[in-house]
């Protein structure tokens, strides 16, 4: 049963393709209307989310599907001491497909080893967040007009950033990137990410903590959330929350055609007045990941056929 | 026992000297009742140092766990006194529940059921990588 997972787990020519879908379904929504009905997605939130889940809810009934589950995990067995897999195996019996977050790392992974459906990693903790990636990936090439041939920053928290891992992973598969990591010492983008992604692809990258320096280079910047639920100590969470903050001032020496991404949702780390600037393209990102998330249900319900 | 020969059972050979005694631990060779014989520092062309376990029983070996501990190792299957088979143990592809996931944040922490699986990511610097969370073994 073909699952999303890790975003590694489609080819470059099956991104395309849902890429080439979701433009689809942007350009004749009528057309999709009723290309899920009588489907069931199943949302099993073990950890509060609110765009997440109501964009793949939003996705399926956009399908003419419909949508079961629960948003946090003292509303589900999980309560009782339930295992993921048999939470997979019992929805599998209610469901079509599944979409997935759980704090712990690997969760989903365990859920598509035991479900008969496609499950759908909707956030495993830290670790992978690919449907935001593909929403990530449809912005960029709907902003810049392909997935090639740009110099993309990410600033913020790298450490812990799991759509920065995740999006990395997914563009060293194209050609032309180059990547400035923009982060204090603490969250630094962590080595085996460099070594392993960025090294082994020739990826160009640099490392700084400013992120005035690398403003005038960038055609996209990614900013991310200092999460706290990543901190095991509040200390540590206060002393960094603050790190880098965009303000339109920090603007000045960036380029005019720059796209400003972000996953969302945002602390502070982005300023509400910059929410009406072209470059802001953080909100678009939140319909793309709509448009992608209804290109790869579509996608794995079909081959699950 | 006598350790220069054995009738039926296993030597496994060239263990990098020293970790013998991690083998032993972990095939769990204290819990059977044959005599097994660690010898350790013998003198070798090859190595210079290594260490041999010998077993005096037919008893099946998880060369998982050796091609983990120590890759390169031989082990020896001796029948009725005659080497029957000779086998070099290269490095796994995949371990199953030979180590454990240290990532507090893996659900393999939290759900006992759950088998430990790491893979081999990275053959030249020997990394194994957890296929929940991706963390590397240590």
């Amino acid at each position: 049963m073909r699952s999303l997972i890790d975003i590694l787990d489609f080819t470059v020519e099956e991104i395309d393709e849902l890429i080439k879908v979701a433009m689809d379904i942007i350009k004749n929504p009528d057309d999709y209307a009723e290309k899920c009905k009588r489907k069931k997605l199943a949302t099993l939130f073990f950890e509060p989310s609110t765009r997440t889940r109501l964009s793949f809810e939003a996705a399926m009934m956009e399908l003419g599907g419909n949508v079961i589950g629960f948003s946090a995990a003292n509303n589900s067995s999980a309560s009782k001491g339930e295992s993921v897999a048999d939470t997979a195996k019992t929805i599998s019996c209610y469901a079509d497909i599944i979409a997935m977050r759980h704090p712990k790392e690997g969760a989903p992974l365990v859920a598509s080893k035991a479900a008969s459906i496609p499950v759908i990693n909707a956030g495993d903790g830290g670790h992978n967040h690919p449907t935001q990636t593909l929403a990530d990936l449809l912005t960029i090439y709907r902003e810049k007009g392909s997935l090639n041939n740009f110099t993309i920053g990410f600033c913020g928290d790298l450490k812990f950033g799991r759509t920065v891992h995740s999006l990395i992973n997914a563009l060293s598969r194209y050609t032309g990137i180059r990547v400035v990591l923009i982060s204090p010492k603490e969250l630094m983008l962590p080595s085996y990410v460099k070594t392993d992604v960025l090294d082994k692809k020739n990826i160009p990258y640099e490392e700084t903590t400013s992120l005035e320096d690398a403003m005038p280079k960038l055609d996209i910047l990614y900013m991310t959330r200092v999460q706290q639920e990543r901190f095991f100590n509040e200390e540590d969470y206060l002393r960094l929350k603050d790190s880098y903050i965009l303000e339109p001032k920090k603007l000045d020496n960036a380029k005019k055609d720059l796209c400003i991404m972000h996953p969302l949702p945002r602390v502070n780390e982005i300023s509400v007045s910059i929410d009406n600037d072209p470059r802001a393209c953080y909100f678009k990102q939140v319909l793309n990941g709509k448009y992608m998330r209804m290109a790869l249900i579509l996608k794995l319900l079909e081959e699950a056929k | 026992m006598n350790i220069d020969s054995i009738t039926n059972g296993i030597v496994i050979d060239h263990i990098t000297a020293g970790r013998g005694m991690k083998l032993y631990n972990l095939l769990k060779l204290d819990e059977l009742d044959s005599s097994v014989a660690i010898i350790k520092n013998v003198n070798s062309k090859k190595m210079g140092k290594k260490d041999i376990i010998k077993v005096d029983s037919e008893i099946p070996v998880n060369v998982d766990v050796i091609g983990y501990v120590d890759p390169g190792i031989t082990i020896n299957i001796i029948k009725n006194g005659v080497l029957t088979e000779k086998k070099t143990i290269g490095m796994p592809e995949i371990l199953v529940n030979v180590i454990k996931c240290k990532n507090p944040r893996c659900i393999t922490t939290v759900e006992q059921e759950i088998e430990h699986i790491f893979k081999l990511t990275d053959k030249e610097n020997k990394v194994y990588r957890c296929v929940y969370c991706e963390t590397k073994a240590q």
